[in-house]
């Protein structure tokens, strides 16, 4: 068990007067992958944007409770630092309108970096690492939304390593991808583990089986339960989790 | 057999509703093709180099049209110097920063408002306002000013739709990556918008290209050659409305209103041409 990288305490989440997220409490550890998972409107995806604070972006949400990140607040982080701290792949892939290189550069770029041969090496270190160079370097000044989905995604996650981030939030992100992308990004997913603490949202059990460390379970805005995957997967201690694993709803 | 019936009825229907629409379409494409293809067969033949270069005499019955097309672009390039930023700016206000609100709600129907004014009024107001008020005199920058405020309304609206459909996972992908709003709206949001924004800019355009009231109350009529925006100047449309108007000459009404349906489509053209290389260029 590594060293605890995000305390979450007491946190509840309402949208308006709806109680979205109920005293959820969790330590989530440093370089290992945590799942989430749950059925659909658990609040896992929810929960997942407390962590960069994306729900700031959404009115009349109102969040209560302590998240630290390495020790500190983060509501007492500058948002922009937090969110180059906490890097975020999103469900459907979403890479912006440009090249794959203005792409990778975007991030660094927004952050200060100028030098262009310090970004040619950012863009060539991140993409390496999210298994796409050899697929693109030959065309790193076309448009990355000619890149298939899987390819996009990686891209993405690219995008986001690029920043030099601590955290990877992964918001269900090979769920629009077919079983080939897919499988490439989970075993992107053992390799980024080694440098990041990764947190992923997923619908797919097999998926939450295969590549995470611990797992947590969600339902109706609470954590029914949250321990190492093999044991949510072969102990569960709640009849629910079971229900919920073993494909009895959902 | 009564499947077999259903299905024949419907695909009458679909037929009939497929030969109205094309009907439709294509009366509208002749009725584009019959003006502008009779002011060319009427006008084309009074245009030459001369007529383009030369200035007007006798008040446009001879000469040419130079001082004219001077001042329409002084105005149109002057209006749109002014309107553009300004447009722009107030739809990002709009779209991105703007709180649903009873003021915002006022701002929109003020500008929805004012789009649906008559020119006249504009054209009154200037006259009013810039040309004795501000006492700026019938000029190019009165006129330029007088219809910057009309082509606003079209500008706000239509920059803000094009800012309001870029994806909303686009605006993520950069707040996500630490982008400040700025940024994003800067680097992600407008570059996307851009050929929206286009699109409201180059509609202004052909509603300042095409006023004659508004101009003709303060801009003035005078066929010289405005050698400074102070000065007044006369635009092709009311050059053509005074021609017309006035009986001075049909040809060269029919002349001067060939010029302007070219310059409308060469401004689009040059247009759409500049901001593909600009912004769409880069981005590939």
């Amino acid at each position: 068990m590594g060293s605890v990288k995000i305390r979450v305490k007491d946190t509840n989440l309402y949208y308006g007067n709806h109680h979205a997220l109920k005293n959820i409490n969790m330590d989530i550890y440093d370089k290992s992958v945590t799942a989430l998972i749950g059925p659909s409107g658990c609040g896992k995806s929810t929960f997942l944007r407390c962590l960069n604070r994306m729900n700031d972006l959404i009115p009349n949400v109102r969040i209560d409770g302590e998240i630290q990140i390495a020790g500190n607040d983060i509501n007492k982080y500058d948002v922009i630092l937090l969110r180059k701290k906490v890097g975020m792949v999103f469900q459907k892939p979403n890479p912006f309108p440009m090249s794959i290189y203005e792409n990778i550069a975007y991030g660094p770029r927004i952050h200060g970096t100028k030098n262009r041969s310090k970004l040619d090496n950012i863009v060539e270190k991140s993409l390496r690492e999210a298994a796409l160079w050899d697929e693109v370097k030959d065309r790193l000044k076309s448009n990355a939304m000619g890149l298939s989905g899987g390819q996009q995604q990686r891209l993405c996650i690219a995008r986001t390593i690029a920043v030099e981030p601590e955290i990877l939030l992964m918001d269900e992100p090979t769920s629009a991808l077919d079983p080939a992308s897919t499988m490439k990004i989970e075993d992107l997913m053992e390799n980024l583990k080694k440098q990041y603490t990764v947190i992923i949202v997923t619908h797919n059990m097999q998926q939450a089986g295969r590549i995470s460390d611990y797992a947590a379970f969600f339902l109706n805005g609470e954590i029914i339960e949250y321990d190492k995957t093999e044991k949510i997967f072969y102990k569960p201690m709640d009849k629910r989790t079971e229900d919920y694993i073993t494909g009895r709803f959902g | 057999m009564n499947d077999i019936k259903i299905i024949t009825s419907s695909r009458i229907k679909e037929r009939v509703a497929f030969f109205l629409l094309w009907i439709f379409s294509i009366f509208t494409a002749i009725i584009l093709v019959l003006i502008v293809s009779d002011i060319i067969i009427k006008g084309a033949p009074h245009i030459s180099l001369d007529f383009l270069l030369e200035e007007p005499r006798k008040m446009g019955k001879e000469g040419g049209v130079f001082s004219v097309i001077v001042s329409t672009i002084y105005i149109v390039v002057l209006s749109i110097i002014f309107a553009a930023p300004i447009g722009v700016a107030a739809s990002v206000y709009l779209a991105e920063y703007a709180k649903e609100s009873t003021m915002l709600n006022i701002i929109r129907f003020g500008t929805e408002a004012l789009a649906g004014i008559p020119s006249i009024i504009y054209g009154l107001f200037g006259y009013s306002f810039f040309v004795f008020f501000l006492d700026l005199k019938y000029s190019i920058l009165s006129g330029a000013l007088t219809l910057t405020l009309m082509i606003l309304p079209t500008i706000i609206k239509t920059s803000e739709e094009a800012i309001k459909a870029v994806p909303k996972s686009y605006r993520e992908g950069s707040l996500a990556l630490g982008a400040t709003k700025l940024q994003t709206i800067r680097k992600i949001i407008i570059p996307d918008a851009i050929p929206g924004i286009l699109t409201g800019l180059i509609l202004g355009i052909g509603r300042v290209v095409g006023e004659s009231a508004a101009v003709l109350y303060t801009a003035g009529s005078s066929l010289g050659i405005p050698d400074s925006i102070f000065r007044p100047g006369r635009t092709l449309s009311v050059h053509l409305y005074t021609l017309a108007s006035e009986g001075i000459s049909i040809e060269n009404t029919y002349a001067t209103a060939v010029i302007l349906i070219a310059l409308v489509f060469i401004i689009n053209f040059s247009a759409n041409t500049l901001i593909n290389r600009i912004f769409i260029a880069r981005r590939r």
